[in-house]
Formats: structure tokens, sequence, C-alpha cells
């Protein structure tokens, strides 16, 4: 268990140093001068200079990774060229729009998916497999920046019901978290009735029902939990495109995220801004994916022992 | 089989064929008419106008055209050099191999397009920028499979009875491992054209995309959601498309899947 856990801290540990990286690389792929670009052509020279020396790239560009990765490990992510304020303070401002919006997410995908999935798998081939199948299979293709906007024509602007835009209340949070969890529900139902119809063949379910125990007991207490676990790798992996999601959400419902923050700063030529935004929400990403493993380990003894 | 086949492929192939011909078309996407601005759908103008007067229904056909050009470069580009890396990591091992793993971890820890709208942002916006940011984002899952792939091929006996024979890494990629391993790697791509058309018109929303005058589904979205109040029909025509076509391009994948008997990662 513990070598599974050191293997798995340490291969997160490299990945993360590549990433970080490749987030300090970005602002070099900038064609021409990235501070003539983030400054405008009219800026003085002195101002240029200063600016280059303050980002340090007037320095070769290892001491230059070697100061990035020093500065990000301190939690030192510079100033915004916008607002000359600290980036990590603003970015606390907008992390907790983003949790509470990434979370209802999540919890309306599993809200809808769990069921969804249960019905479809122990009426296989009925038509409630054939809808929560055919609404699986819209749900994945309806991108977030129409989903977001027919709601919105839909709910706020034709019946009146939530507000279409902002952040005020739980009202304006249902729209956004509706866009941002209908993908993610659409994929986990497909999981849940696919692992319970293969969990439904095992014997210990045959041997549950043959002690004359309901069918709702059968499912819930010897079904789904031994269903969940590629539930849960799923739902661990999909968070990435949720994360990457709640970008054009956040932009569509002018959720005051960092999602929001991201299309701001690149739209302000706000470089370290940018930067700062991919490496926290790619981090995030990496550091559940880690938890998703370890609670897999923790839930399933194969994985630990290796086997 | 066939007449399920028969709805995605229609929508496939009329998205094809609109989009190929509309250098072709006698259409006007960039003719403003100020008398028209923002009216609904009518006879002459079957989607209605938008915010500045030009015709939906002539910018849905160059839109057409945008993500059509789009999805095959960027899954073309994706598709060759995933395959190239994924192919010559598993076959020579060794170091070679542990690196280009880690490079793809490393690309594969970055959440959806999130690096792909980083780098649009950074390149500044442009159709070739977006194809370029789509393509680095595109290849890893290619080389990933391609590699895993390869692996499991590498020795068959007509592989070592071709490399016993001296035959070099190209033809023995070309005649021995790909027409093994092109199954599961026809079927990526697939999706990946339907990834690609959402990723593109996301780009594009975000205005990270085609720049004004072009156009495309997703950035006439994006100029639609200022006005749904008075003008829904500007978000509703384009959305359909870029719907439509992603959902038959899964449906077509999903068929193939099961045609193919893949079973992928």
């Amino acid at each position: 268990m513990l070598n599974y856990l050191y293997a798995r801290c340490i291969s997160a540990i490299i990945v993360i140093l590549g990433v970080s990286t490749i987030v300090f690389l970005l602002i070099h792929i900038v064609p021409g001068d990235p501070v003539e670009v983030m400054l405008g052509e009219a800026a003085q020279l002195a101002d240029r200079e200063e600016l280059r020396s303050a980002l340090g790239l007037d320095q070769p560009l290892l001491q230059q990774w070697i100061k990035y990765m020093y500065q990000v490990l301190h939690l030192d992510l510079g100033t915004s060229l916008y607002s000359k304020r600290e980036i990590s303070s603003i970015l606390a401002e907008r992390i907790p729009a983003t949790l509470v919006l990434a979370c209802a997410g999540i919890i309306i995908a599993i809200v809808i998916a769990l069921p969804m999935g249960i019905l479809a798998a122990i009426r296989r081939g009925s038509p409630w497999d054939f809808y929560a199948m055919t609404f699986s299979m819209l749900g994945v293709s309806i991108p977030n920046f129409w989903m977001g906007p027919l709601l919105i024509i839909i709910f706020s602007i034709g019946l009146g019901w939530f507000p279409v835009s902002g952040n005020e209340g739980a009202g304006s949070l249902i729209l956004p978290a509706l866009t941002l969890g209908t993908a993610l529900a659409a994929l986990l139902s497909r999981m849940v009735r696919g692992s319970l119809l293969e969990v439904l063949n095992e014997d210990y379910i045959r041997a549950a029902q043959a002690r004359g125990l309901s069918d709702m007991t059968v499912i819930l207490r010897h079904g789904l939990p031994n269903a969940a676990l590629p539930v849960i790798t799923v739902l661990g992996m999909q968070l990435g495109s949720l994360l990457a999601g709640a970008v054009i959400t956040e932009t569509i419902f002018s959720w005051p995220g960092v999602g929001q923050l991201t299309i701001e700063s690149i739209q302000n030529r706000d470089y370290p801004v940018v930067q700062a935004c991919i490496l926290l929400i790619s981090l995030s990403y990496v550091a559940v994916n880690l938890l998703t493993d370890l609670t897999y380990a923790f839930l399933d003894p194969r994985v630990r022992l290796g086997k | 089989m066939n007449n399920q086949l028969s709805f995605p492929a229609i929508v496939i192939f009329i998205w094809c064929v609109i989009a190929l011909c509309a250098t072709f078309l006698p259409l006007h996407p960039e003719v403003i008419i100020l008398e028209k601005i923002l009216m609904p759908p009518e006879w002459q103008a079957w989607l209605g106008y938008d915010d500045l007067g030009r015709l939906i229904a002539d910018r849905m056909i160059m839109g057409a055209r945008t993500s059509l050009l789009v999805a095959f470069c960027v899954v073309f580009v994706s598709l060759l050099v995933g395959t190239m890396v994924g192919i010559l990591a598993a076959w020579f091992g060794g170091w070679w191999d542990n690196i280009t793993v880690f490079v793809i971890d490393i690309f594969i820890a970055f959440p959806g397009i999130l690096l792909a709208i980083a780098l649009a942002g950074l390149l500044g916006p442009g159709i070739t920028n977006a194809v370029i940011a789509l393509s680095i984002v595109g290849w890893v899952g290619f080389a990933r499979l391609a590699r895993a792939q390869t692996l499991t091929v590498k020795h068959r006996e007509h592989v070592d009875a071709a490399r016993a024979l001296g035959t070099g890494i190209s033809r023995i990629a070309f005649r021995h491992l790909l027409p093994l391993i092109s199954a599961p790697l026809i079927i990526e791509a697939t999706f990946a054209i339907a990834g690609t058309v959402i990723a593109e018109a996301s780009l594009s929303f975000l205005g990270l995309g085609v720049q004004p005058p072009e156009a495309s589904w997703g950035s006439m979205i994006r100029d639609g959601t200022r006005y749904m109040l008075v003008a829904p029909h500007m978000v509703l025509a384009p959305g359909i498309a870029v719907f439509l076509v992603v959902l038959s391009i899964n449906l077509l994948g999903d068929r193939l899947r099961d045609k193919m008997d893949v079973r992928l990662g």
C-alpha cells in the first residue's frame, strides 16, 4: 500500500513540475516581444525595460525557469499588469465562486446520472433504457456555449424563473450549474449503467436475491457499491473537462470565478494572470486525479496490492 | 445497418458538401443591410438577419466551412504526429519511450481544452493559431493510443520476421504495424473530429478563433448572446448546426466502434 502511495505521489510531483514548466514557457510563445504585446507599441522604452526586468525576461531562460519555479513553490505568482494587484489575492477572491459552481455542477450531474443509470441498467432494453441512453448521447453532444444561452432563453427570458447572469443568491447558480453538469451527467449515466450491468451478473447479486432481499436492497447495498469504482474514476477524470467547461460557462453567465478571470486576462493581455489561472486549474486537476487514485486504492485492495 | 447509418451519415454528408461548395455558392455573408438588423426569419432570409443586418443563412454556410477546415486540419496533423510519435516510442523503447510517456502524461494533465484556450490566447486570435493550438493539444491522445497498440503487436511473429530480415522501421511501420493498429486510431479520429468541432467553436465563442468578418458557428453564438432578448434566432441556428454535426459524428463513431469491435483505452 505504502509503495503504491509513494509511486503515485512521486509521479504526481513529476507531472506538477512538467505542467509548471509548460505554463512557464507559455509566455515565450507570444509572437514577437511579449513585453511589447502586453504594454502596447506606444509604451516608453523605460517602462518596457522595467517590466522586462520585473518579469525576469532579460535573464537567461534557465535562470528564469528556476526563478519561476521558486516563486510558484512559495505561492508568489507575481503582480497583475492590469490591476497592479498581487495575483494570489486576485485568485483568492475568484476561487470560491468557481468551487461553488463546480460542486453544484457535480451534484447536478450525480443527481441526474445516478437514478437514470440505475433505471436504465435494471430495466435494460426497456423504453427507460432507451430514453436514458438518448439523453446521454444528446448530453455529450450539446456544447456548453450553446446549452447556456439556450437555458437563458427558455428559463430566464421566456419563463423569467432565474436571473440572466451574475452571482446573486441561489437562483443564479442553477442555470450555470445545469450548463456545466449536463455533459458530465450524460457521461456518468452511461458509466453507471455499464458498470452496474456488469455487476448485476455476479454471483453475489444472485445470492442476495436468493436470500429474498428486495430489489431495492440488492441494488443499493450490493450492486451500487461494487459498481462505484469505475464511476469514481470517470468522475475524477472528467473533472478536467468540467473545469475547462467552467471557463466557458462562467463567461456566458458572467460568473465571477477563475474561468472568467482567465478570459478577461487574455483579453487584457495580462499574461502573468493567465499563467497563474492555467497553473491553478491544471494543478487542481492533477490533485483531484491523485486523490481519485488514492481513494480507488483505499476502496479496492486489488489496486494497492498491485494485483 | 444501412438504415441505421442514414441519419448521421446524411448530416455529415450535408455538412461536408456545404462546406466544400461554400466558395462557389453565390453567398453574401458580409453584406450589411442596415434596415434588416436583427430581423427574424422571413421568406427571402429563412434564418433571419444578425446584429449587423447580415444574412444568417449565408454566414452559417461560411461557418460550416470554418469548422470543417479546422476539424480536418487539426485531426490530420494530430493523427499524423501522434501516430508517428507513438509508434516510434513503442518500437524503440528505453529512454526514448520514457521521455514520450513523460511528455504525454504532462499534456494529459491539462484539463480539456484549457491549454488550447491559453495557447490560442497567447499566440493571438486567428484561425491559423487556433489550428496550431488545437493540434498541440490534439496529438497526445493519438500518441498514447498508437503507443499502446504498437506495444501489443510489436512482438507478433510477422513483425519479428520482418525485423530479422533487416526491414527498416518505416517499412515495418507502414506494412506491418499500421494495418494492425489502424482500427482504433480511425475510431479515435472520428471522435476527435467531433471534439475539434466543439473546441473550434468554443475558441471562436471566446473570441480566440476566427476573427470578424469571417464567420464561425462559435462566434455567431457569441454575437447572438448579446441579443438573446430581442433576437433569439441568432443563437438558435448556429447552435443547432454544431449540435447536429457533433451528435452525428458521435453516433457514427459509436457505430464504427461496434462494427470494428474495438475497445478504446
